[in-house]
């Protein structure tokens, strides 16, 4: 489904991404592993067309996405939540998942219609599956940590996508709601037929729960395969895992 | 289209009330009053249309005045020096202004906040220097006075009623694309549009589509100017005019839709009553000033909100000057 191929990504001297490769198939939990800095996040931003690469290929469906715009590639089906939590603080909690929505259903720059009868259901559909319904018109800024975390998962949501990106989803939550987030990460995957691809620094959330591994560390690809066959990969234990 | 989705209960019954009252007002005003009264539509309908960028669309377009001056130039000039009718200009008038948004727009979104403000006073003031300095057109620093209107217009009873119709039908206009998804897709712009394009938002395209729209409405206001004083001068384009829209939408609110109506209202009337008293008007105006930005910083009718909602037991609406929208 998607192929990153010899990606590189610099910032003045420092090589954030240098020679990254990964392969999502459809119905996978890719985990993307590596100590700080190892370039996780310079690699969702890549994919999405949050940066533009120096070099390197992204294929995603047979299609080179490399070069899009992030509004584009997320019209090609890739939708992704990001590290620190990204919403729309101002609005309510119904509206931010409505913006998400309606940009899908290419109804955003409709100027005559009240947004209250546009994508009601499908909005209200989404909520309840995060369950999130309850505080629908809570002002998203209001909302706990974790509250915003599942939000962003439900703007994402409103894209309708094949592939998920999630840049840490549990960043910063307890172990009881990182337990239920990555619990309601892999409903989501299950029911709606979702691919996932997300980066996180619990190795008990990543090996419970991933399908595949990949490893990063100083900007490129130590290894990717099965969870059994990373954690037994030496170059990943001297590397990360500590000899786990 | 349902009203109940558009209008709440409450804000029709105000609207309409309103609406009466201004309505009925040459019936027991005094002339004088009625003739502020329109120089508060003219001024609340360009502060309006400002509050469309700065407020809910969080787009700093600082030369905003710029537009207003396109409007009334095009509408002054085809009646001042054409035969034609005047109603060709008046048309005409916000078209131009919105085309010169648009050509000013291409250049300026394509940079963030502070570096788009920028850009747009230098381009806007472009457009002053040629107000200015094309004589032969514009008469210069001199302007045009005494532009004469047809009978339907002239006087300040029948100028007021023609303001009144049209600054209610461009409020009614904005209010149904506040309500909009283009409205929603534009609050959320404001709010975080690295989020919007991650949404599959193209956030340039919806910004540029905010400043037509604006520059309409600002163009709209500019011509209602001509049919009020019957005049146009290039300080209409200066930056001077636009810092004080500006202020107009950070003292009335500028996260609510009517919030600019009021900061209208009250500069009209602090220009108009104190400035009969002191030449130092703009002294009090400072003062006023530096109270909203310590105690009111969401303006007058975002502190007004917030007060309505706690009163209602409406906490989630209360925590937001914008909770009526956050709450739809």
């Amino acid at each position: 489904m998607l192929q990153v191929e010899d990606l590189h990504k610099s910032f003045e001297d420092f090589k954030a991404v240098n020679g990254a490769e990964l392969a999502v198939r459809q119905g996978d939990l890719v985990a993307v592993i590596g100590p700080n800095g190892a370039g996780k996040t310079t690699l969702f931003n890549l994919i999405t067309g949050h940066l533009k690469p120096d070099r390197g290929r992204i294929v995603f469906k047979d299609q080179e996405i490399t070069r899009l715009a992030a509004h584009e590639i997320c019209r090609k089906g890739i939708a992704r939540s990001f590290q620190i939590a990204n919403i729309f603080p101002r609005l309510s909690v119904f509206r931010n998942v409505q913006v998400s929505v309606l940009s899908q259903k290419k109804l955003s720059r409709t100027l005559f219609r009240p947004a209250q009868t546009l994508v009601v259901e499908e909005t209200s559909r989404i909520l309840e599956s995060v369950g999130l319904s309850d505080k629908r018109l809570d002002v998203a800024g209001s909302l706990s940590h974790g509250d915003k975390r599942i939000l962003e998962i439900a703007i994402a949501l409103g894209n309708e996508p094949e592939l998920l990106i999630l840049d840490e989803p549990t960043a910063g939550m307890s172990p009881d709601e990182t337990a239920s987030t990555m619990a309601l990460v892999k409903r989501l995957a299950q029911e709606q037929g979702l691919t996932i691809l997300f980066c996180e620094h619990d190795m008990d959330v990543v090996f419970n729960v991933a399908t595949s591994i990949m490893v990063m560390q100083h900007g490129h690809t130590i290894i990717q395969g099965a969870p059994p066959e990373v954690r037994q990969n030496v170059t990943v234990q001297e590397a990360y895992l500590g000899g786990v | 289209m349902d009203r109940n989705l558009i209008f709440s209960r409450s804000s029709f019954l105000w609207s309409a009330i309103i609406f009466t009252v201004l309505l009925l007002a040459p019936f027991f005003a005094a002339r004088f009053y009625i003739y502020i009264l329109s120089v508060i539509f003219v001024t609340a309908l360009l502060a309006m249309s400002l509050n469309l960028l700065v407020g809910h669309g969080g787009i700093y377009q600082f030369h905003h005045a710029v537009f207003y001056g396109v409007g009334a130039y095009t509408a002054g000039l085809i009646a001042a020096k054409t035969s034609w009718p005047v109603w060709i200009g008046f048309c005409a008038g916000p078209v131009l202004a919105a085309a010169v948004g648009w050509v000013i727009g291409l250049f300026c979104v394509r940079l963030n906040k502070l570096y788009f403000g920028m850009l747009q006073i230098s381009l806007g003031s472009l457009v002053w220097i040629v107000a200015l300095r094309w004589y032969s057109l514009t008469a210069g620093d001199d302007g045009i006075h005494g532009i004469r209107m047809p009978e339907i217009l002239s006087g300040t009873i029948n100028a007021y009623y023609f303001l009144l119709a049209v600054v209610s039908a461009c409020l009614l206009v904005m209010f149904l694309i506040y309500k909009s998804p283009f409205g929603v897709t534009l609050r959320a712009i404001r709010d975080n549009p690295q989020r919007c394009e991650a949404v599959g938002i193209n956030v340039r395209r919806h910004q540029l589509l905010a400043i037509v729209i604006a520059t309409f409405f600002a163009g709209a206001a500019g011509v209602l100017f001509v049919v009020l004083e019957g005049s146009i001068f290039p300080d209409m384009l200066f930056w001077v005019l636009s810092l004080e829209v500006f202020i107009m939408c950070l003292l009335g609110g500028w996260f609510t839709f009517f919030g600019p109506v009021v900061g209208a209202a009250i500069m009209v009337a602090l220009r108009t009553f104190v400035g009969s008293v002191t030449e130092y008007w703009t002294l009090i105006l400072g003062i006023v000033l530096i109270l909203l930005i310590f105690f009111l910083p969401e303006g007058i009718m975002g502190i007004t909100f917030r007060k309505w909602a706690r009163s209602r037991s409406r906490p989630a609406a209360a925590r937001t000057s914008e909770g009526a929208d956050a709450a739809g």
